[in-house]
């Protein structure tokens, strides 16, 4: 890991427009904030463990910053450009240096090709001017990589199981040399004995290539295991963002110690033991969010301060960031 | 980039000798050629279809007689003179006007698959483009060329069909005009439905995060993913196209004399079903009837084989 | 008594390319109020095993076998006494509960039919009861929210519609098949909690199907270890998590990823799971198995009282001083 900053994502606002179902076409749909305001900033070959419920936005966080979706307002600052309004044609170029892998491994890859198309699509997009042989070399080099034998080149993804579904995913986003993966719940659908394959992949070969990874999940285990830093969202929201080791020892938001307390520990007694800080109620509504901080309805130390003024992210001191009044 | 080991599941030796060959994949349309092969039903269709069509192409070498010349001698008498003969070498009979029915019905499944397979083709490749751009371009583009294909559809089409035979004259260019126009209409439809639902798969989200152009995307990814859908959907546009001009001929408004179709025979053999010659109406229809099993029983099978139920 | 007796229980599918055994030769006893945990990965056979028991295999599977409860055997009965087991004495969640749940159907119309059908209550009683059990679930205005359809309830609430509906007539056994695979983890927190509150007021038998090792950690009295369709390994939940005997629980519990520990590294399990159309003839686990030798390719192991536990059961050929 070095100092460089690579990507550097400030007070990024995504809005959906939703519409009531059978509603008139001149109807003002209501906005969704899905991401409201979330700074962050990723340096070279860093981990940052993006956690949260379903619904908190951090999928639509990594498809804002790929510019994948249209942005309402903030910015994204990618190896010193701006990315948020660029044109298609001048994004196209940036594409290459940040790919992305996702969360069905069979579902991300085109049924209808084989692996090698499927891993030689990005090079075909971004190094048109490559020979078929120097691509299809670089296809096969990359496979052997992920540790899928080179000479499966024309199979089809139905043949392969998850777990190596996944490994095309992660050679696909490979064959370019990106600076930046961003992986949305990569072994969420994979079987437990496979998921450790995948992340020791994903490791080594961050060790190897120096490449940045931004890892959402939804397992904390998983994210602890992998990040550097963890960001932890809340209905569209950064709620705290640390260092792992220090936010799993010592967290300061009620949220990120509910969600901890919440995993389940693969060890009888301990979980036997544990006193459980049960939240409340279910994930309010994003299209009606609490007043104040988002997290006031389900938080067991909330106060009158919360609902009328919305906490702002601040430094706590050793790079731990938390955006509560009362920590 | 430097290799890493991560496959420790295969022995050294194991796996250099296994890296020599490139070993072969098994495409989706292979597994579904296979299951289409095993359904009996599809299969005998096939053939039945194979037999129709050479029968239109190389039909008219069987015999001596062609489709023009009358003969006067029957033509006071066709219930007596025309019957089928094989000994005679009229072996379905005569027709209506006195010339030879095996001829004529050669000539009507030459125009009758005709209209069915250029109507059809026209409906997919329309049909597909235009649902496909819809669908996956989505927003107002997509609402604006959706509306239109709802106010197209809202017109009768049959109506459409008949005003432009009588406006324009009666011809079979005009019919292919009138059949195509409406034809697509429905393709659009489900294809554009199809395209909604492969757009949210990961692997067209992969495919705009790598940076591919948009219509590379829709050529690349969504079209080969359409095509079992249209697929079907085209093995039963073929009949429906059939049925429309035998219809449009059975009123007389399609195809014209000298040229024939099943419809305008089916139309003439109903005129004479009276006299006792029944024959002219059970020629050509049983190619009708069959072919249009046929196609039925083809585009279930083909449903079944390309079923991702299956996969 | 046994509650719950399963004997030699097989379950087998008719393919277009022939047979698959899901579910090989399974045996295991179930008492009253006891926590059973059946953990196994995609293809390891735990789904249809419970499948198997209740009868709700897919139309091409069979089973074979015996299982009895409370000395009565159920396999294969014909539908309309099954159907009474199933509402009466085995009840079942699932992870998607909209699978179970009418969507065109008020909550308290689904509630009452069963009470009514199978309790002979009224109307009137059946509503009645049917908000005292969403009470029981912690749904809060329960009174308010039984008329509503179950699309109007989030994921953990329709789960704890669910459970609600499957407790109305009291089982003596209630089977949750991944119950919380779908939900967040604080919302999974919550169902596990629940659960086994409701379990101290009702007394019924859980079995808890998984692919979470902490889910079970947390609440299974008794762990069933499945791989390719056979049991690997059946203990006591404390003694299999402290000492594994087996090569696949070993693998599995190094293998996920802790939150009360640091790992520099997570051991692997080599391979890929098990193809059901292709397995070996001995152990199902041997292909990606460290320790595996001749034997273990062509001889299935049997399950056997391991040397030295009282209660644990393995089935591996190699002993527990090799496997150290």
């Amino acid at each position: 890991m070095s100092d460089e900053t690579i990507l550097k994502v400030d007070d990024l606002k995504v809005w959906f427009d939703v519409k009531k179902q059978g509603a008139m076409p001149w109807v003002k749909a209501r906005k969704l904030k899905a991401i409201d305001g979330v700074s962050f900033e990723l340096k070279a070959g860093e981990t940052l463990g993006i956690v949260g419920e379903s619904g908190c936005g951090k999928s639509t966080l990594a498809r804002a910053v790929m510019q994948m979706l249209p942005v309402e307002a903030g910015s994204v600052v990618w190896l010193g450009a701006e990315l948020v309004g660029l044109d298609t044609r001048h994004m196209r170029s940036h594409r290459k240096e940040m790919q992305m892998i996702f969360q069905d491994p069979l579902a991300s890859l085109n049924p209808r090709m084989t692996i090698g198309q499927i891993i030689a699509e990005p090079l075909k997009t971004h190094f048109p001017s490559l020979s078929g042989d120097e691509m299809k070399k670089r296809v096969q080099d990359v496979l052997d990589t992920v540790g899928i034998l080179p000479n499966l080149v024309n199979r089809y993804p139905h043949e392969f199981s998850g777990g190596q579904c996944q490994r095309i995913g992660i050679a696909r986003a490979l064959v370019v040399d990106p600076q930046l993966i961003i992986c949305d719940e990569p072994v969420s659908a994979l079987d437990v004995s496979i998921q450790a394959q995948v992340i020791n992949l994903l490791m080594d070969l961050q060790k190897e290539t120096g490449v940045a990874l931004i890892f959402i999940a939804h397992d904390l285990s998983v994210v602890k295991h992998i990040s550097d830093r963890v960001m932890v969202l809340y209905l569209g929201n950064v709620m705290e963002i640390a260092p792992a080791r220090a936010l799993y020892a010592k967290p300061m938001h009620p949220y990120t110690e509910a969600l901890i307390a919440a995993v389940p520990i693969p060890d009888p007694k301990r979980e036997k033991a544990k006193q459980i800080m049960l939240l409340d109620q279910d994930l309010p509504s994003p299209l009606d969010p609490p007043s104040g901080c988002v997290f006031r309805t389900r938080c067991p130390i909330a106060e009158r301060r919360c609902a009328e003024e919305k906490p702002l992210l601040r430094d706590t001191g050793e790079d731990h960031k938390v955006a509560c009044h009362l920590r | 980039m430097t290799n890493i080991s991560l496959n420790p599941q295969q022995p050294k030796t194991a796996a250099m000798a296994e890296r020599m060959a490139e070993v072969s994949g098994r495409s989706l349309w292979a597994d579904a050629r296979t299951r289409f092969l095993r359904n009996k039903a599809a299969m005998v269709s096939l053939v039945v279809l194979i037999l129709v069509a050479l029968f239109a192409f190389f039909g008219q070498y069987l015999t001596p007689w062609d489709n023009e010349t009358i003969d006067w001698n029957v033509l006071g008498n066709t219930k007596e003179l025309g019957r089928p003969s094989l000994a005679n070498g009229h072996y379905f009979g005569f027709g209506e006007s006195g010339r030879d029915l095996y001829s004529r019905v050669v000539q009507g499944t030459q125009i009758s698959l005709m209209v069915g397979v250029v109507g059809a083709a026209i409906a997919v490749i329309v049909g597909t483009i235009y649902g496909a751009v819809a669908g996956f371009v989505g927003g107002r583009v997509d609402s604006a060329m959706m509306r239109f294909v709802d106010i197209a559809m809202s017109i009768p089409y049959m109506f459409v069909l008949i005003l432009l035979l009588v406006v324009f004259g009666r011809s079979i260019v005009m019919l292919f005009v009138g059949i195509g126009l409406t034809a697509w209409l429905d393709m659009s439809r489900i294809v554009r439905g199809q395209t909604l639902s492969i757009k949210n798969k990961e692997y067209i989200e992969a495919a705009v995060a790598t940076g591919v152009p948009t219509f590379t995307i829709i050529r690349r990814h969504i079209v080969p993913n359409l095509l079992g859908v249209v697929a079907v959907y085209a093995t039963l546009l073929v009949p429906s196209m059939i049925l429309t001009e035998s219809f449009i001929s059975f009123l007389g408004l399609g195809v014209q004399e000298p040229l024939t179709s099943w419809g305008a025979l089916i139309s003439e053999g109903v005129k004479t079903m009276n006299y006792g010659m029944l024959w002219q109406l059970f020629f050509p229809l049983t190619f009708f009837v069959i072919t249009i099993f046929a196609f039925f029983f083809i585009g279930d099978g083909l449903r079944d084989a390309l079923d991702p139920k299956d996969r | 008594m046994t509650l719950l007796q399963v004997r030699d229980l097989t379950v087998n599918f008719d393919t277009a390319d022939g047979t698959v055994t899901a579910v090989d030769n399974i045996s295991f006893d179930l008492g009253r109020g006891e926590t059973l945990g059946v953990v196994g990965e995609s293809g390891s056979g735990k789904s249809q095993l419970v499948f198997g028991i209740t009868g709700l295999l897919a139309a091409n599977g069979r089973v074979t076998g015996s299982a009895r409860l409370e000395g009565q055997e159920i396999l294969n009965l014909p539908d309309h006494k099954m159907n009474r087991i199933r509402m009466e004495k085995i009840a079942m969640i699932f992870q998607d509960p909209m699978t179970s749940l009418n969507p065109y159907l008020r909550v308290s119309d689904q509630m009452a039919e069963v009470l009514q059908h199978h309790r002979g209550l009224s109307k009137r009683a059946a509503i009645t009861e049917s908000v005292r059990m969403l009470d029981a679930v912690r749904i809060p205005e329960a009174k308010a929210r039984v008329t509503m359809y179950p699309h109007e309830f989030s994921g953990g609430m329709r789960q704890r519609v669910m459970i609600a509906m499957s407790l109305l007539c009291q089982p003596d056994i209630l089977i949750a098949d991944e119950p919380t695979t779908a939900l967040d983890v604080t919302v999974q927190a919550q169902i596990m909690r629940l659960l086994a509150d409701l379990q101290a007021d009702f007394g019924m038998a859980i079995i808890l199907i998984t692919h979470d090792l902490g889910v079970v950690a947390g609440s299974c009295v008794d762990t069933l270890v499945m791989y390719g369709g056979q049991v690997m390994e059946k203990g006591t939940t404390e003694g299999l998590f402290a000492r594994p005997t087996h090569p696949y629980t070993m693998g599995l519990l190094k293998a996920v990823p802790r939150l009360d520990r640091e790992t520099a590294q997570l051991e692997t399990i080599p391979g890929n799971p098990p193809n059901m159309m292709d397995m070996p003839a001995g152990c199902p686990f041997v292909p990606r198995c460290e320790f595996a030798d001749e034997r273990c390719w062509n001889e299935r192991p049997e399950l056997k009282r391991a040397e030295g536990f009282k209660t644990r059961t393995r089935a591996c050929h190699r002993s527990l001083e090799e496997l150290a």
